[in-house]
């Protein structure tokens, strides 16, 4: 034991605690933060220990099936068997030109509504659109890709019409995203490249989009994960229980063929076809799962990277 | 002038016609969605189409043979009794973790809870129900010795799981939104955190916290894979949360494969596309005025 020197009384926290006896009314105060605390704290984490209890449960389940043949080869014996090839390479298919249609329209949205647009009534109610379009729910959006692309634009069910439905559906996070990004450039910068002759597009394109594309990425790569979750939009426009293509050819799916997907086949093999082995499905949802979730932790890696390096 | 100079005088005003037009897209597509919908449905509209019976009778018989009958009510039923259920789990979970972060944690349990609370955001609908379907079954027979546990309660479970995340980011920017200066003078009045948040954080913050619970209830009622796969099939009114039932988005992704094109039946599924379309239009809107109301403060 060593000794405080007594003149040091006053800086030293738990000697001064001492100074004080609690009143009931203090005590009170005390005991009902510290309940408070606690019980929120256990709310906290009751949702989210379950949650990773069961993800873990997932892949404890999956884990006698995952193998690289499992990825690369075609479901078999009416989808009992076999791996999931073809249901793969569909939601890739999805994914890419839903990706190649909506990335365009969702970064020249942004720039729009972040650069050109005045703050008026027209700009307020384009926001609420971007809004409600996020809100419709996914059926909905099914229901118009088969009224707009596959009868009205007479495409049928394909993986074209899948594709546009999947694009328009998932619009919003892209311009939330980049709109996002953009904010964050200052304005100094604008005004400076504006102050050498710069027009405003020349300044979009040299300065604020290079300024932001971290930010645009992570948008991007957002859509992506949302893209290959989605079922409803994709179970009427395009995508099939089953359809089996060349294994290991990545260009086996034509533009107005129509394709399996991850989504649907999980969603099939786990309620339309009786007695498929439990492993497959559990492995098909983790596969699922898997590919979604490293997705977006690389668009967070890419928002903490772009974080650490920010120049402003 | 050069020709690249040349090139660019003439091209931008197209580029900015272009961007113009992308952002005016949004309107087009909200719009554009309302129309095809409704267009496809509009036909059964104005032939022998009962709106009363379509609200208020709870036989949805639209495959019988001698007498079609086309009632939502049961479905309307199913929505609102798991969209309640979720609701009663996921809103005070949902403010209680949102407060938890926002005024317990330190800034580094902080990031690490909110990137949990995104990845926990980015699970498919389909995985959700595919849990459902068979984690919480197998649990809920076993804790209710009910004969099956695609139920009410299962789907309430899951569209609170689902919906948790959405409520915590929203609640939580809204308390981040008070002012500091309203924590630090009730501090200095000798308050406690809890007394703050109590009497002055969660006063303050109510719209947004509104708000946030507001866009829980849209994704809960808009969601479909989850509850086509985890609430059963059965179209009924619910007498207790271990009923099986149906829900409006649920009807439409089970039948719309079925209904032959154009049929009434198909129309009508397209009708409660208008329906749902409509109410989550309205609870979208109204979350966003809140929203607004107080950034204009």
């Amino acid at each position: 034991m060593h000794q405080q020197p007594e003149t040091n009384n006053l800086d030293q926290p738990h000697a001064n605690q001492n100074l004080f006896t609690e009143t009931p009314f203090v005590g009170k105060k005390r005991r009902t933060e510290f309940m408070a605390k606690g019980v929120f704290f256990l709310m906290t984490v009751l949702m989210v220990v379950p949650l990773v209890l069961i993800v873990f449960y997932l892949f404890y389940k999956a884990f006698p099936i995952l193998s690289i043949d499992f990825l690369f080869t075609n479901p078999t014996h009416g989808m009992r068997a076999g791996g999931i090839w073809a249901a793969l390479l569909g939601t890739m298919y999805l994914v890419l030109i839903s990706l190649l249609v909506s990335a365009p329209i969702g970064v020249l949205a942004a720039v729009y509504l972040n650069e050109y647009a005045r703050d008026n009534w027209f700009t307020r109610i384009i926001n609420l659109a971007v809004v409600n379009l996020a809100g419709v729910p996914s059926i909905v959006h099914a229901l118009f890709g088969v009224g707009a692309f596959v009868l009205f634009a007479r495409m049928g069910r394909s993986i074209l019409a899948a594709s546009l439905t999947l694009a328009i559906m998932t619009l919003p996070v892209i311009i939330a995203a980049t709109k996002e990004a953009l904010n964050a450039v200052p304005m100094a910068f604008r005004e400076a490249c504006w102050n050498v002759g710069a027009s405003r597009w020349q300044t979009i394109r040299l300065i604020v989009l290079p300024n932001s594309i971290s930010g645009i990425l992570t948008g991007i790569i957002l859509q992506v994960s949302r893209a290959a979750g989605e079922t409803a939009p994709i179970m009427f426009t395009g995508a099939v229980f089953f359809k089996a293509i060349s294994e290991g050819d990545v260009f086996a799916y034509g533009l107005f063929d129509q394709c399996m997907a991850l989504s649907m086949h999980l969603f099939t093999i786990s309620t339309q076809v009786p007695g498929v082995p439990e492993a497959l499905p559990y492995g098909t949802a983790v596969v699922l799962l898997g590919s979604v979730l490293l997705v977006n932790m690389l668009a967070i890696v890419i928002r903490a990277f772009l974080r650490s390096r920010k120049k402003w | 002038m050069t020709v690249r100079h040349r090139l660019e005088t003439f091209s931008e005003p197209i580029i900015e016609w272009v961007i113009r037009l992308c952002g005016i897209s949004s309107i087009i597509f909200v719009f554009g969605i309302f129309f095809f919908v409704f267009r496809e449905g509009s036909g059964f509209l104005f032939q022998g189409f009962d709106l009363v019976e379509f609200f208020t009778s709870s036989e949805w018989y639209p495959t019988s043979v001698s007498h079609k009958r086309y009632g939502v009510l049961a479905l309307i039923a199913g929505t609102v009794s798991v969209t309640v259920l979720a609701m009663v789990i996921a809103v005070p979970f949902g403010l209680g973790a949102a407060i938890f972060v926002s005024e317990f944690c330190s800034p580094k349990i902080k990031e690490t809870f909110k990137i949990v609370i995104e990845l926990l955001a980015a699970i498919p609908s389909v995985v959700w129900g595919f849990i459902g379907l068979t984690i919480m079954n197998e649990l809920i027979i076993d804790l209710f010795h009910a004969p099956i546990g695609l139920t009410v309660l299962n789907g309430g479970v899951i569209l609170a799981l689902m919906s948790v995340p959405i409520i915590v980011s929203i609640g939580e920017d809204a308390l981040k939104a008070v002012p500091d200066t309203y924590r630090e003078a009730s501090e200095a009045l000798g308050a406690t955190r809890w007394q703050v948040i109590y009497r002055v954080l969660l006063p303050a913050a109510k719209n947004g916290l509104l708000a946030a619970v507001l866009l829980g209830v849209a994704r809960a009622i808009g969601e479909t894979m989850a509850v086509l796969m985890a609430t059963g099939h059965a179209v009924q009114i619910p007498g207790s949360v271990l009923d099986s039932v149906r829900t409006l988005t649920a009807t439409i992704a089970a039948e719309l494969g079925e209904a032959p094109v154009h049929s009434d039946h198909y129309r009508v599924l397209f009708l409660i596309g208008v329906l749902l379309f409509s109410i989550t239009f309205v609870v979208n809107l109204t979350a966003d005025l809140i929203v607004k109301g107080i950034r204009q403060k």
